[in-house]
Order: C-alpha cells, then structure tokens, then sequence
C-alpha cells in the first residue's frame, strides 16, 4: 500500500504535476525541501547585511534609495520562502533558531566583506546573476509553495542585476580611481560567484536524487558554464578584465573554458571559516535578541487588547 | 537665503536625515515583517528630501541639485530639526522619534497640499498619503510598546521622555515660516503645534503613556546648530561624492 | 524566555477592481492590524491602490486532496499544521 503510494508519487512528479502541502509526500522529500527552501531563505536574510553595510554610504540620494529597496526586496524574498517552508509543517521560529546557532547553513557568498562602493555592483552583478540563474528552473519545481514562491522572486530580481551591473558600467567610464574599484571589486568577487553553483557534478551528494524529484533541475556544472558563458562577455563590454589567467574560448564547444577553482576556499568558507562568517552570524543574533522585547510586548499587547474585547463582549451579554 | 529656499531646506533636510537613519535597521529589525516596514518609511522619506531638495536647488538658482545639497554642505548649512538627528537608540527609540515627527508631518502636508504653488502642493499630496501611512505605523507601535509588557512600556515612556525636548524646532516661527504662509505657498509651522499636541495626547491615552513635566526647550536645527550626532552621520553619509568631488556615481 | 511566535495570517489581495481577491502567501504578525499593515509593506511593494484580506491561518478549513485526482491519504483539515513526517514502513525507508 505506502509501496503504491511511493511509486505512485515518483511518477505524478516525473509528469511535472505539482505537490502541494496537504498531499502525501515522502518523509526524504518532505526534509530535503525543508533543507533546501530554509537555506535559500536563509540566503536571503543574511545577504541583506553585506550590501546593506553600503545604505549609510551610498553616493547619491538615487543609489540610497534603489539600495535600500534592493535589500529590502532581499528581506521579502527571505519571507516568501519562510512562508514556504512553514507549509511542510515547520515553525519559522525555529529555522531562525538553527541559523543562529550555527546549525543551518546560508550561501557562503555573503561570507565575503563589501569593501568599497563598487561591491554593490559586482553583488548585483554577479551574485544576483548567478542566483538568478539557479532560481530561475525552481520556478518549475515540483513543490507548488517553493514553486509560486520562487515566481515572485524571480519576478522582483530582475531589477536587481540590471542595477549592479549599471554601477559596474559606470565605476568602469567614470575617473581612475573609481575604475579601480569596479576591477578590484570584480577580481575578489568572481571566483566566490563562480563557486555559488556548488561543487562539481561529479562530487554533489544531493543532486541525483533532486533532480530525479525535480526539486533541481539543471546540474552546477551546467548552470555555472552558463553563468560564465553569460558574464565574460559584459565584462569585456565594459573594460573589465575577469581575474582568470586560464579563461579561454573554445571555438569547437562554443564554450569558455576556465581555470581551476579552489575548492579549498569553497569549504573552509562552508565550514565557517570564511572572513565574515562570525560578523554575519552575530548581527544576525544580535538583531534577533534585541528585538526580543519588542516581539513579546506586541505579543502581550494583542493578547490584552483580546481579553478586554472578550470582557467587554460578556458584559454586553 | 531667500525665504522659500530656507523653508525648502528644512522639509528636505528633515526627511533626509531621518531616511538615512531609518536605513541602519534595514537588515536588523525586531522581526523580518518590521524590518521591511521600516524600510518602506526610510524609502518615503529618501524620496521625500530627494523632491524638495531639488526644488530647493531650482529656488537658489545656483545649479546645486539634489545630491550637490545632500552631500556637499557642512553640518552647519542643514537645517533639519534636532528631533530628527537623535540617535537611533533601540526600536523604542526609532518609533517614538518617528512618531513624535509623524504627528507633524500629517498636518505640515496636509496644509502644503493646499499651497498655492501647483508644485509644492503636487510633493505635498504624495507626501500626505505616506505620512499619513507613518503616522499609523509608529503610532500603532507606540500603543504595542505602551500596553504591552512592563518592560516596553518603561522603555518607550524613556524614550519619549528624552525625545520631547526636542520637537521645539518643528514649531519654530521665524521670517521664513511666517513668510510661507503670508504669501499662500506654505503654512506657518507654528499653527501646526496644536494638531500635533492632539495626536500625541490621543496616543498617550490609548497607549496608557505619561506626559513627562515639560522641560525647556531644545532648539536650533532650523538655524544650523545641531547636535554632536549630526557631525558623524554626515561623515559617513558623504563620504564618497567628498573624497571624489570629479566622481559620477 | 520569549512566548511562541507571532501567529501565522494568510494574505489575500485584490490587485485590480474587478478582479477577486487571489491568495499570495502568508506572513506573520502580533494583531490584524500589524497584518494588514505588513501585507502591504510585503506583498504590494509594486502594486498600487490593493485591498488587502488578512485571516489568521489557523481559522481556516481546507478540504482533503481530491482522490480521484491524486490518491494522497487526507491529512488533517488545517492548511499549515501538516505532521512532518508520515512513517513509512522499514522496506520503503531502505530502498
């Protein structure tokens, strides 16, 4: 019987019909999304803090206010996929709780610091870019919450790498020191961009049985040959060099080819020994504890204002 | 400084200086819904000071656009009221500051939506909706923080305590306030209080908040005596257009 | 320390006249108020002139999943309280 159920689900997915939450699922998918839509989430949160160091230092009143509707998009997005995730039966308290303790993990790429204004470009740029690359085919994954979620997303991002790309463009015409900036911000940007894809086909435990469930739909390595086929020509565009003494076309494949990537750097940022793991997680925290009183006294004051509307109803009676 | 010029410094100024502070919370919020909220109000008021700034810029006829005004002038040259540079301190302190301003921006733009200039009075009608929208949100606050534990409520009646010495400034009555409103494009400031005291006592009711003894009066900010805040957060707010003056951005 | 978190409302909005309200997501807040007031901050930072529905999500009763279209056992009546794990027998989980 649950036998039935198991094959019976593995082929409604495979003809890319939607599960939605009050359906049966198995308890491996149920985790492996729950994994998958909080971490995204996750991603979200702890990516407002990189770009929104640069809100107080923007450099003009347009790029203040396009900074700061960018970030809280960021924070949107992160509440859409909480909201997602809390339809597979999860509190988003507690997700809150694992990423404060170190438990859950977010993208590593908001592990890097924003050192000058052109960083704000290059995140939107590349960052965005390759999110958006990832995101894009989870519009069509098989769970319908993560699914919508990820159409809204998608939705709003669009601005988002247009913008950094246009701060890049303009760092890139502007006077010498501002051109220094976008390459300085493009050559520590790039390789964490291209590791965003996660580690290659060949050694990316999860992938199979996702794909196979349609909660992935393309492998890293295609997605990132994609990416890097897509960036290399706007960096040349715009006179920025990609910091790859490997990177080549190849005519035959009609793809770049590029140099190695430093896997070393991938996992000692994973494993929380990047440059800004500790600063992230205590903001993070600290936001968290220190809105603490200000989530009870809404809490306690909802809860008084219904005891006075339930009094006040039974004297009337 | 002609009249008009200085009356539009001071509703720019204003609004720039508290968007720039709203703009800390973004990504630090009690709660990932408020984070977003406070974000929209920070957004309203960017947009705010970049609208009357400009126009501020046209009036002086001396080519400065908005940018040239946010970030080249010295503290001494803005002229936003000290309320608005107080330190951002804890979410209490944010929204009472916030409310404390949006209990006069709701009548400061409703009487400018009926300015006899078509352009300040067009700023002002998109002006009003928003501040009104504010004035919902801190004010809701302020009863949440007021009636809701013992805590809250020590900490917002500290907050409003050590903010009301400064509303002063919003109020103030001088040449240019009194010239707005002589000439029919602006309202005389001063005529504002009353409103705004009925907003606050109406809040301070439902919240179960005191009214502290009033104390004197802490003034200045229209005439360019600030408060040791606004030094450093301009410094962090101009940083870049001052180290490249040649810079486009 | 801190009370259970803030309840979980699900968002309806209205986006056009004419047009029904559609559901868009969920979010959480302390009152109806704070919903309401969230609702737009989030789901109509690009919309002008919605109306908004907000229904604490806990108030609502959906129906069971359609068997003749999906076979998936009903789980409970609520849209949100859905049990995280349904147990499989030993051979399922091994295969």
């Amino acid at each position: 019987m649950e036998m039935d159920l198991l094959q019976r689900f593995e082929a409604y997915v495979a003809s890319e019909k939607k599960i939605e939450p009050k359906d049966w699922m198995p308890d491996a998918y149920r985790k492996t999304l729950v994994r998958q839509i909080s971490q995204h989430a996750h991603s979200e949160i702890v990516g407002m803090l990189p770009e929104g160091n640069w809100i107080s230092r923007a450099p003009s009143l347009k790029r203040k206010a396009i900074l700061m509707a960018k970030v809280q998009d960021e924070a949107g997005h992160g509440l859409y996929l909480y909201s997602a995730c809390e339809t597979l039966g999860v509190e988003r308290d507690d997700l809150f709780r694992d990423l404060h303790i170190g438990k859950a993990k977010y993208s590593s790429i908001f592990n890097y610091p924003t050192l000058n204004w052109a960083d704000i470009g290059a995140v939107g740029w590349l960052v965005d870019g390759a999110a958006i690359m990832n995101q894009v085919p989870l519009c069509k994954c098989s769970y319908g919450p993560y699914a919508r979620a990820m159409v809204r997303v998608c939705k709003e991002e669009s601005f988002h790498q247009r913008q950094g790309f246009q701060i890049m463009m303009t760092l890139a015409q502007g006077t010498e020191a501002q051109k220094a900036m976008a390459q300085d911000a493009l050559n520590r940007w790039w390789w964490p961009s291209i590791m965003m894809f996660g580690p290659p086909d060949d050694n990316s435990p999860n992938s199979a049985q996702s794909m196979a469930w349609n909660i992935k739909r393309f492998s890293n390595d295609e997605l990132r040959q994609k990416f890097i086929d897509l960036t290399v020509p706007q960096a040349e565009l715009i006179g920025l060099t990609i910091p790859d003494a490997d990177l080549q076309w190849n005519e035959d494949t009609g793809h770049y080819e590029h140099g190695p990537i430093d896997w070393e750097e991938f996992n000692n940022v994973i494993a929380g020994h990047g440059p800004c793991n500790k600063e992230r997680l205590a903001a993070r925290n600290k936001a968290w504890d220190d809105g603490a009183w200000v989530r009870e006294a809404a809490a306690a004051h909802a809860e008084k204002r219904a005891q006075r509307k339930a009094s006040e109803e039974s004297a009337a009676a | 400084m002609s009249p008009r010029f200085e009356y539009l410094l001071r509703l720019g100024d204003d609004a720039l200086i508290l968007g720039q502070q709203l703009g800390f919370w973004t990504g630090h919020g009690p709660v990932l819904e408020e984070d977003i909220a406070l974000t929209n109000i920070g957004l309203d008021q960017i947009g705010q000071s970049r609208a009357w700034l400009s126009m501020a810029g046209k009036e002086e006829g001396q080519g400065r656009d908005e940018d040239r005004l946010a970030f080249h002038r010295d503290q001494h040259e803005f002229r936003n009221a000290l309320l608005t540079e107080r330190p951002n301190g804890h979410f209490g302190d944010t929204i009472a500051r916030q409310f404390l301003f949006d209990a006069y921006a709701v009548p400061l733009h409703d009487a400018l939506s009926r300015s006899r200039d078509p352009e300040i009075a067009a700023i002002a009608k998109k002006c009003a909706k928003e501040s009104a929208y504010h004035l919902k949100h801190s004010r809701g606050w302020m009863v949440r923080l007021g009636d809701g534990t013992e805590e809250s409520h020590g900490k917002i009646q500290q907050s409003l305590n050590g903010l009301l010495p400064y509303v002063g400034d919003l109020f103030v009555s001088d040449a240019s306030s009194q010239t707005a409103q002589e000439e029919g494009w602006g309202v005389d400031l001063a005529t504002l209080r009353p409103q705004w005291e009925s907003n606050l006592e109406s809040a301070l009711t439902e919240s179960g908040l005191e009214r502290p003894k009033a104390t004197p009066e802490q003034l200045g900010g229209r005439l360019g005596r600030h408060t040791e805040q606004l030094s450093f957060l301009l410094a962090e707010m101009q940083v870049l257009p001052r180290t490249h003056p040649e810079a486009k951005w | 320390m801190e009370k259970k978190q803030w309840p979980l409302w699900e968002i309806f909005i209205r986006s056009r006249q004419g047009l029904s309200h559609r559901h868009v997501g969920s979010l959480h807040a302390a009152d109806a108020e704070m919903a309401l007031e969230n609702a737009r901050d989030v789901y109509t930072r690009r919309q002008e002139g919605a109306s908004i529905w907000v229904i604490p999500a806990d108030r609502i009763t959906a129906s069971s999943p359609d068997e003749k279209d999906l076979l998936f056992d009903p789980a409970d009546d609520k849209v949100y309280r859905h049990p995280t794990f349904y147990d499989l027998p030993d051979e399922v989980k091994h295969m």
